[in-house]
């Protein structure tokens, strides 16, 4: 009797708390619902019709846009004097673009009050209309609107400027000097590693456990499941892991166990297959190999996790390989191995991902790791030599964060100065 | 010859792209689009490759009498029938005036990608939220001391995402103690995790292009690196 008396006191409380909650939320709600009512009221937009036209745009100019392709010029004026100050009563500047001095002038591009440049640029291809023709004479001018429409004053008229594309963007100019070095650093250590250099790599943990995967899945009698995610065969990630699954199928085809590919892009398939083929013929087992091995699910992403999950479930697979582009059915896909009692070992360059596989897998590649796979299981020195290249880019990557750190607090006017040397301007 | 020849291709277009990059003047800043519409007509072409090998693994699992053989029926019975849907609307729609396409709304075809697939992709990707929560259970439990500073860590940013944890604490301070310590962990030890990782990945990037430009890395078209 005490104990429904009690739970009865108890939800009598949470419905109290449940209702001053949703009070709170009416009244706070309310308010900025009205304080945004207020801040739109202050807006020119608002206010009443322009009577007398603005002061208009000045200090025009127009010039070709750097680093691009041609096609493109940039327009930058000062504000007009009625723009959040004086009559405040300039709500948008159009850009206006003739081919002439005297006209006729078009519209090419409407910014909002506050805005201080434009670029207008267009079609390119020369049968689209609009095409907008490089080394020809163009006329500028900027006109303030009002909320009247008739009502706009016009800036003077700049030109004529010619648009040209640039051979070199020198925005690029710390990316060039970033991959000089580290073209040159993985030159050196190709060298050294060609010569019998020693080249100590750190242990992956993921992929020392591929060929005890590969061992348990034999022992069983059970497949391997290899899935190489949903990118295309130009993504990276998924070069990255057909270098790997090569090196799995030759396993594979050694143990002769049963492996199976399933693809969700075509154009994977194709080139998974060639993948897988090859290594059958490596291991010197070409009769081993089957076209089902490698084959096509669909290129639709669920219906793609709702096939894969199906296999895992059927056929109980003792090892599972996520290797590629991963997105939402990450974690799906590593749940539903989970559940089947699968080894499981993923790599992914897709940040988000990364913990959904970390939480679900017995082994993840985090990143860069999954690049290095390849190299780590080939030992080839070329490729060693590679990853050592990639460890001391980091090391110069790191020292530049710490000595920016320390240069920003302790001489800022450098530290500035020192922080513009990698930026990129593209 | 076998391998040299994709290799040379690869060594071309790589440097190809990789010059294009820094030059934006014709015809390298339209490589990137023209090589774009040459992978489309590709992935046309491919789309019948896919679709013909599906077609033979499920006939080959019917042949052979496989136990996956039902879904292998199913498989063919709705490639064949959305096929045929979609021409009998195309070729049905063009006798009308206006012309209906099949994609249009109100076809046969629409009625099979409204009704039939996008609920069944609606409940692959549902039941994604049971599994954040059992996966979730497994990450949350304190084992060691990583996983009890996560556990942590899940508590104050979930917390912080919703008003219920900062209202609860109002009676004792009106510093919203939830909200501002998740969006502590997630602008500062969140964002160096994450920019860490994204910077290990680019320069993984850098060095798995140079090793395929320059040849070293071959065993993506078969017989290892050498």
């Amino acid at each position: 009797m005490r104990n429904s008396f009690e739970k009865t006191r108890a939800s009598r409380a949470l419905l109290l708390v449940f209702v001053c909650s949703l009070l709170l939320l009416i009244v706070s709600f309310s308010t900025s619902v009205s304080a945004q009512a207020d801040n739109d009221s202050d807006t020119p937009a608002d206010s009443i019709l322009a009577l007398a036209a603005p002061a208009p745009a000045t200090d025009l100019k127009a010039f070709d846009t750097d680093n691009d392709h041609g096609h493109s010029i940039t327009i930058e004026w000062t504000l007009s004097a009625d723009d959040g100050a004086g009559a405040n009563s300039v709500i948008s500047y159009r850009i206006m673009k003739s081919e002439s001095p005297d006209g006729p002038f078009d519209s090419v591009g409407l910014v909002p009050l506050g805005a201080t440049s434009h670029v207008n640029s267009s079609a390119i291809d020369k049968n689209s209309e609009g095409y907008f023709s490089d080394n020809t004479d163009y006329y500028y001018r900027v006109e303030a609107m009002t909320t009247n429409a008739a009502l706009f004053s016009s800036s003077e008229i700049v030109g004529p400027v010619q648009s040209s594309g640039q051979w070199f963007n020198a925005g690029l100019v710390p990316v060039l000097i970033a991959i000089l070095i580290f073209t040159i650093l993985t030159m050196i250590f190709v060298q050294l590693a060609k010569k019998g250099m020693d080249l100590y790599v750190r242990p992956l943990a993921g992929i020392e456990a591929v060929d005890e995967a590969i061992g348990r899945a034999t022992e069983m009698g059970r497949p391997i499941l290899y899935v190489l995610g949903l990118g295309s065969a130009a993504d990276i990630a998924t070069i990255a892991s057909f270098t790997i699954l090569g090196r799995v199928a030759k396993k594979v085809a050694e143990y002769q166990t049963e492996l199976n590919v399933p693809c969700y892009d075509p154009i994977v398939m194709a080139v998974a297959q060639e993948v897988v083929k090859s290594a059958f013929i490596d291991a010197g087992r070409p009769e081993a190999y089957k076209d089902d091995i490698v084959h096509f699910i669909t290129n639709s992403q669920f219906a793609y996790v709702g096939a894969v999950n199906g296999i895992i479930m059927r056929d109980l697979p003792a090892t599972n390989v996520y290797m590629g582009k991963f997105f939402a059915e990450s974690l799906i896909l590593a749940e539903t191995g989970a559940a089947a009692g699968s080894i499981q070992i993923a790599g992914t360059d897709e940040i988000p991902q990364i913990p959904f596989f970390f939480v679900a897998c017995d082994y993840t590649l985090i990143g860069e790791e999954l690049f290095a796979a390849s190299a780590y299981l080939g030992r080839e020195p070329e490729l060693l030599g590679s990853l050592k290249a990639q460890d001391y880019a980091k090391a110069v990557l790191l020292a530049s964060a710490i000595i920016g750190i320390l240069l920003i607090n302790i001489f800022p006017d450098f530290g500035e100065t020192f922080k513009s040397w990698f930026e990129v301007i593209d | 010859m076998r391998r040299q020849i994709p290799i040379l291709i690869t060594t071309i277009a790589g440097l190809v792209f990789a010059i294009s990059y820094f030059i934006p003047h014709d015809p390298f800043g339209e490589s990137e689009s023209i090589f774009g519409d040459w992978i489309t007509i590709v992935q046309a072409f491919a789309v019948w490759l896919g679709a013909l090998n599906l077609l033979k693994i499920s006939f080959e699992k019917i042949s052979s009498k496989s136990a996956d053989r039902h879904y292998a029926a199913i498989i063919i019975v709705s490639l064949i029938g959305t096929l045929a849907v979609g021409f009998y609307d195309g070729y049905s729609g063009m006798a009308q005036d206006p012309q209906v396409s099949f994609r249009d709304p109100g076809t046969n075809f629409d009625w099979l990608y409204r009704f039939i697939y996008t609920p069944l992709s609606a409940t692959m990707f549902s039941m994604l939220a049971f599994f954040v929560a059992s996966a979730s259970y497994r990450a949350f439990r304190a084992r060691n001391v990583q996983a009890t500073l996560l556990l942590i860590a899940g508590f104050f940013v979930m917390g912080g995402r919703v008003p219920l944890f900062d209202m609860m604490i109002s009676p004792i301070t009106d510093f919203p103690v939830f909200s501002w310590f998740a969006d502590w962990i997630m602008t500062y030890p969140n964002t160096a995790g994450q920019r860490a990782i994204m910077i290990g990945i680019a320069l993984g990037i850098m060095s798995s292009s140079l090793r395929i430009i320059l040849g070293i890395e071959r065993s993506h078209i078969g017989g290892g690196s050498g």
